[in-house]
């Protein structure tokens, strides 16, 4: 991954952040870099770990399609929920436009 | 006015009886805050208004005679992660600063049902994330007890305020450790019940197949009595168990003549050698209470770090994701959506936050999947099927609840890896899904409070709660 040894690199923290929606400058991302290096150097114990065969454990209890009858429910309340919006218009949530503006 | 009493069923029995009201009860805990709250920053918000007039509702209902539930008067705190409608609701984080969520976490529902007054929101860690509650967006909580050392986390606030005499009960969140940590640190109390056992519903997600809502207390009983307040299946919670939820209070006073007690024999090392004593008297005061000590084996016990550095990230960058700046809480605008996000997120999220959610995204991203949290999946398989071996042979295991005694502030805050090893004997419970609870028992190093953590099978809440009760017994009459 890395010519240093360490588990990541800065543009692997780079493109992470990227990936996260996490506008990160470069002092935050060489800083992040080496503490994230460390963490993920104690990851490798687990390599020593025979892992074959074993069924991976995605929730504690197993509960399985849990369902109820389609009937109407309240719901929260459209003007309670919209009012802790950053901004809202006509009964929506208001956001800046979807595709990027030149310049 | 009669004084007040200290455990929250006593304040209930005396209010029920008529012998001190409620608001009496709640000015009381509310002159304590007003005295120490300053130096101890427990609470994000303290709300005195909403108490006082709850406890003159209670209050009214009483003298005309109107049935009040079993904790009508109880003072509780809530940690800052629990959704209170119209109350500011931030998981101490600058994203969710301001944010009034428009529904109640089921927990307060059942509490306020129960006649339980909410006293105030606690102060955590950013989204739950720290064991020291240095990582609040608010500033940090200091521990009562020493104001130089940290309360432990994430759930730093509410150990706090029911160790300063705030609150005698409150309710914490626990992922990793986040209840049972900060309780040993602070000399309390503190429950994590079994995965599914305490509704979800409203407590803002960290890790969902990780977290679980939980009591600090002064006492076992009390932490049993608000255990059973808030346990049970909750149509809001699709991973919440569908089973009776038994008399825990009533375990707390049964005691431990004929248990088998588990000693792991190949625990990770890293304890205190006053913490690691301190688990020897406990063994000592169990066995002389009639308990049998066995020794067990948990192999995978010391790779639990890494699945849960793996797996907790990995639900969090997902979890997270919803703190975008379109729905609620902080929006730093810019030019488009995109960019809109990044900005707002960076702005929005502390360091630890976002070293989290980066761990989670690389663990998840095309080509390290199966390199990193596929492989921690199944090293929380083994660390499950290590335990339930255990429980074959025992009711319960004894560990250390904390390797370490309260820390000083900013021992820890820029070296994650040592701080995430304050959590290597609670996250181990979290993966499998199993109940703890750590009970104070002695002091250590520096005369800081030691905390023994009791870890049972799932829904063995009553064994856990039976130990629980007889090493608080143990330890009163050793100091």
């Amino acid at each position: 991954m890395t010519t240093s040894g360490s588990p990541i690199s800065a543009a692997d923290v780079a493109k992470v952040a990227r990936l996260a929606r996490l506008d990160i400058d470069n002092a935050h991302i060489e800083h992040f870099t080496e503490q994230l290096g460390k963490v993920m150097a104690h990851f490798a114990d687990i390599d020593a770990l025979n892992l074959d065969g074993v069924t991976p454990m995605t929730q504690p209890y197993p509960l399985v399609n849990v369902m109820r009858d389609d009937v109407e429910m309240p719901t929260l309340d459209t003007d309670e929920v919209l009012a802790a919006a950053p901004a809202a218009e006509e009964r929506r949530f208001r956001v800046p436009p979807i595709i990027g503006i030149e310049g | 006015m009669s004084s007040i009493p200290t455990t929250a069923s006593e304040i209930a029995a005396a209010i029920a009886a008529k012998e001190i009201t409620a608001r009496e009860v709640i000015d009381a805990h509310l002159a304590r805050i007003n005295a120490r709250e300053s130096d101890i920053h427990a609470f994000n918000k303290v709300m005195a208004d909403e108490a006082r007039a709850h406890a003159d509702a209670i209050d009214a209902d009483i003298a005309a005679g109107r049935p009040v539930g079993p904790l009508a008067g109880v003072p509780i705190a809530l940690k800052d992660n629990m959704c209170t409608r119209g109350v500011e609701t931030t998981c101490s984080s600058k994203i969710l600063e301001g944010w009034k969520p428009p529904y109640d976490a089921t927990v307060v529902t059942k509490l306020r049902e129960a006649g339980a007054i909410v006293v105030g929101k606690t102060n955590l860690d950013e989204f739950a994330m720290g064991s020291s509650t240095e990582n609040s967006a608010f500033g940090p909580t200091r521990n009562p007890l020493d104001i130089e050392r940290v309360p432990g986390g994430s759930s730093g606030g509410s150990a706090a305020a029911v160790a300063a005499g705030f609150a005698p009960v409150s309710l914490g969140s626990d992922t990793g450790g986040s209840i049972r940590q900060p309780a040993a640190m602070c000399g309390v109390v503190g429950v994590k019940p079994t995965y599914g056992r305490v509704s979800r519903y409203g407590l803002v997600a960290y890790a969902s197949s990780l977290d679980q809502i939980g009591p600090f207390a002064t006492t076992v009983a009390d932490a049993a009595l608000i255990t059973e307040a808030i346990a049970g299946h909750d149509v809001h919670d699709s991973t919440s168990i569908p089973q009776d939820v038994p008399s825990f209070v009533e375990a707390a006073g049964q005691g431990v003549k004929g248990m088998r007690i588990g000693r792991v024999t190949d625990l990770p090392e890293g304890a205190e050698p006053e913490v690691t004593a301190r688990l020897n008297a406990a063994f000592a005061a169990l066995e002389a209470a009639g308990a049998e000590i066995v020794d067990v084996q948990l192999p995978s016990l010391s790779y639990a770090l890494t699945a849960y550095y793996l797996i907790a990230p990995a639900e969090a960058s997902s979890n997270l994701a919803r703190f975008d700046g379109v729905r609620f809480g902080l929006r730093v605008n810019a030019p488009d959506t995109n960019a809109m996000y990044g900005a707002t997120r960076a702005a929005g999220f502390g360091d630890e936050v976002q070293r989290r959610i980066m761990l989670g995204t690389y663990a998840l991203s095309a080509g390290y999947y199966d390199a990193y949290y596929g492989k921690a999946l199944k090293v929380r398989r083994l660390i499950a099927d290590d335990f339930n071996r255990a429980y074959e042979k025992v009711d319960v295991i004894l560990t250390p609840t904390s390797p370490v005694v309260a820390f000083k502030f900013g021992e820890k805050v820029d070296d994650p890896m040592s701080m995430y090893l304050c959590d290597i004997y609670t996250i181990p419970t979290n993966l499998a899904g199993h109940p703890g609870m750590s009970v104070p028992f002695g002091t250590g190093a520096h005369g800081l409070p030691v905390g023994i953590q009791v870890l049972a099978p799932a829904l063995g809440e009553v064994p856990m709660f039976r130990v629980g009760g007889a090493l608080e017994a143990a330890a009163g009459g050793a100091q």
